[in-house]
């Protein structure tokens, strides 16, 4: 029943792709389909790290509410780069190998996400509320550290991190795109063969102590995966509020079930339709000047206030 | 054999188990009975390894139960904790199914999917296997969980308060599925019930905890005595015979 849906979304999102390569492609093919592919490629990349990270942050805390972005991981990495910048300079950050200072932004995130969520992650499903503002309160303190700092850095050497403070799907950070499809490959490879595990994580961690998993040891390696899919997602394209809620939501209703295989799948397709579909859309046919991360996030935006309502009521 | 000893554990401050020892001999059904905030649950977790011992040790059979590997636990003890509830959206089959998972760690093999078929079966659960668990009935929902414990096919087994929610039926039922698996499977079967009369007729070893103590241990008709319902229960119920069998009537 699942696999047919999967393979209609595939459908969908091979011919949205299709679209945004050769929609509007006058001229040089030659010079415009490259440089379209890895715009395409990007968009997919960021997709999947975004639906994937939110896939496994909901089953670790067993809730459907709660997102790596609305628990303030990408304004954490937005914040560990702009205190690089500061300790450095842009000028300095700028001479240092980027791979490496990406590395040390993945590591930092992950060090720092465990840090924070680690302990926290315990009792997420008995207080979701008290997650909720924890992570309200994380990101804005996140934000307001960022912005406290950038004030005291001179703006162009601010300029040389390319990231503000919302998603820009128009002004890809494409160095990066090899290591980080690199490092997304690998994140994916250690998520699929866990599958079967966070089928039995998602039990809540009584049953799975029973069935011979180890919970507390499941979320840290999630949380690990979820800290380097963030920081790809971020340092692609910026910090993405909602769209992990929103399509993670979607998925839940489009393929209700159990599985992490199909859920896993069926979030990653439709996160790349959203996405491609929305740029193609936005970019090709409505030449729209607003980003398409705010019409996302405004939807999501719905979404996370509905399922809120929802859930406190239950 | 399951052997507890000198096994205390406190909650902050709160004592919940204070210098438990205990054996419970191997084969056999174990009733565990006692008042509300007894340990009862508590026992059954530190046996199980769902919470971390502090003082003492546990053996379940050959296993130290503090040392021995998560997956080998679970392929001798399973557990039924007190007030199951799962959150995704599962049938029936798909949650009896993951009783087979500490054996196949995701991939059924045939066998796991000849038990999980017993398993329905046995509990009366094959016409509901389909069905999502949220628009089952408490009871229904109940089966399907001890359902999942059994698939489990461990030689110990734990149950916090399995007859919740089960009617005079259901509950018989499970006793004597229980019964059967104790004596022509042996295995050791360790139930937390309210209802002493079930442990009477079921149990063929009782013991009683209050307040972090082990009360009363023994076969049901050498300890259920009037004097035992006014010192571990504080009621002036009275204990009658039918029998042999010591029957309360409330
Ligand atoms: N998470 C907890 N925090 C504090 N006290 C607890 C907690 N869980 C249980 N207790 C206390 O431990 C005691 C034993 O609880 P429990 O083992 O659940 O009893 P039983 O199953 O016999 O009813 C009770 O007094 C209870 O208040
Ligand atoms: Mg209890």
């Amino acid at each position: 029943m699942h696999a047919r849906r999967l393979i209609a979304m595939g459908a969908i999102l091979a011919l949205f792709a299709v679209l945004y390569m050769v929609l509007g492609a006058k001229g040089n093919w030659n010079f415009i389909l490259p440089f379209r592919a890895t715009k395409l490629a990007a968009l997919l990349l960021v997709a999947v790290a975004v639906s994937t990270a939110t896939v496994l942050f909901q089953t670790i805390t067993q809730n459907r509410i709660l997102t790596p972005s609305i628990m303030g991981f990408d304004a954490l990495y937005v914040l560990i780069l702009t205190v690089a910048v500061f300790v450095l300079g842009g000028q300095g950050l700028i001479r240092l190998p980027p791979l490496a200072v990406y590395g040390v932004n993945t590591v930092m995130l992950v060090l720092a996400s465990l840090l924070l969520f680690g302990t926290l992650l315990a009792g997420a499903r008995q207080d979701l509320m008290r997650m909720v503002l924890t992570g309200i309160i994380f990101g804005a303190l996140f934000r307001s550290l960022t912005a406290f700092l950038q004030r005291m850095i001179d703006p162009n050497e601010y300029a040389v991190v390319q990231v503000s403070s919302y998603a820009r799907f128009t002004q890809i950070n494409t160095d990066l795109l090899l290591i980080s499809t690199i490092l997304t490959l690998l994140t994916l490879g250690f998520v699929w063969r866990m599958r079967h595990r966070l089928d039995v994580l998602a039990l809540g961690p009584d049953m799975a102590t029973g069935l011979g998993e180890r919970p507390r040891r499941g979320q840290i390696e999630a949380l690990i995966l979820i800290a380097v899919l963030v920081s790809v997602s971020t340092a692609l394209v910026g910090p993405i509020a909602f769209l992990g809620l929103l399509v993670v939501s979607l998925a839940r209703l489009i393929t209700p079930t159990a599985q992490h295989a199909v859920l896993l799948t069926s979030a990653a397709l439709i996160s790349c339709i959203v996405l491609v579909g929305g740029q193609m859309v936005s970019e090709r046919v409505l030449f729209l000047a607003a980003p398409l991360s705010v019409v996302i996030d405004f939807i999501g935006g719905f979404v996370f206030l509905a399922l809120l309502l929802k859930g406190t009521r239950r | 054999m399951i052997r507890i000893s000198d096994l205390s554990y406190h909650h902050g401050r709160t004592q919940v188990l204070d210098q438990v020892s205990l054996t419970i001999p191997k084969g056999g059904i174990t009733a565990l009975v006692g008042a509300n905030g007894a340990g009862k649950s508590t026992l059954l977790s530190l046996i199980a390894r769902l919470t971390p011992l502090q003082t003492g040790s546990i053996h379940v059979g050959d296993l130290d139960v503090s040392r021995c590997p998560s997956d080998m636990l679970a392929r001798n003890l399973s557990i039924l904790p007190q007030n199951t509830e799962v959150a995704p959206r599962l049938t029936v089959r798909e949650l009896v199914s993951f009783g087979r998972y500490p054996y196949h760690k995701g991939q059924p093999t045939s066998e796991d999917h000849t038990k999980i078929d017993a398993a329905l079966q046995d509990f009366d659960l094959t016409p509901l296997a389909d069905r999502v668990l949220d628009t089952l009935s408490g009871g229904q929902k109940q089966r399907a969980y001890v359902a999942m414990t059994y698939a489990q096919d461990t030689d110990y087994i734990l149950l916090d308060e399995p007859l919740n929610n089960l009617d005079i039926a259901a509950s018989r039922s499970l006793m004597q599925t229980l019964r059967h698996l104790s004596q022509e499977k042996g295995r050791t079967i360790v139930v937390v019930m309210h209802d002493l009369n079930y442990a009477c007729a079921y149990a063929d070893h009782l013991v009683a905890l209050s307040n972090g103590k082990i009360r009363a241990e023994g076969h049901p008709s050498q300890v259920v005595t009037n004097g035992f319902l006014s010192s571990v229960f504080s009621t002036d119920a009275h204990v009658h015979h039918v029998d042999q069998v010591p029957v309360i009537l409330v």
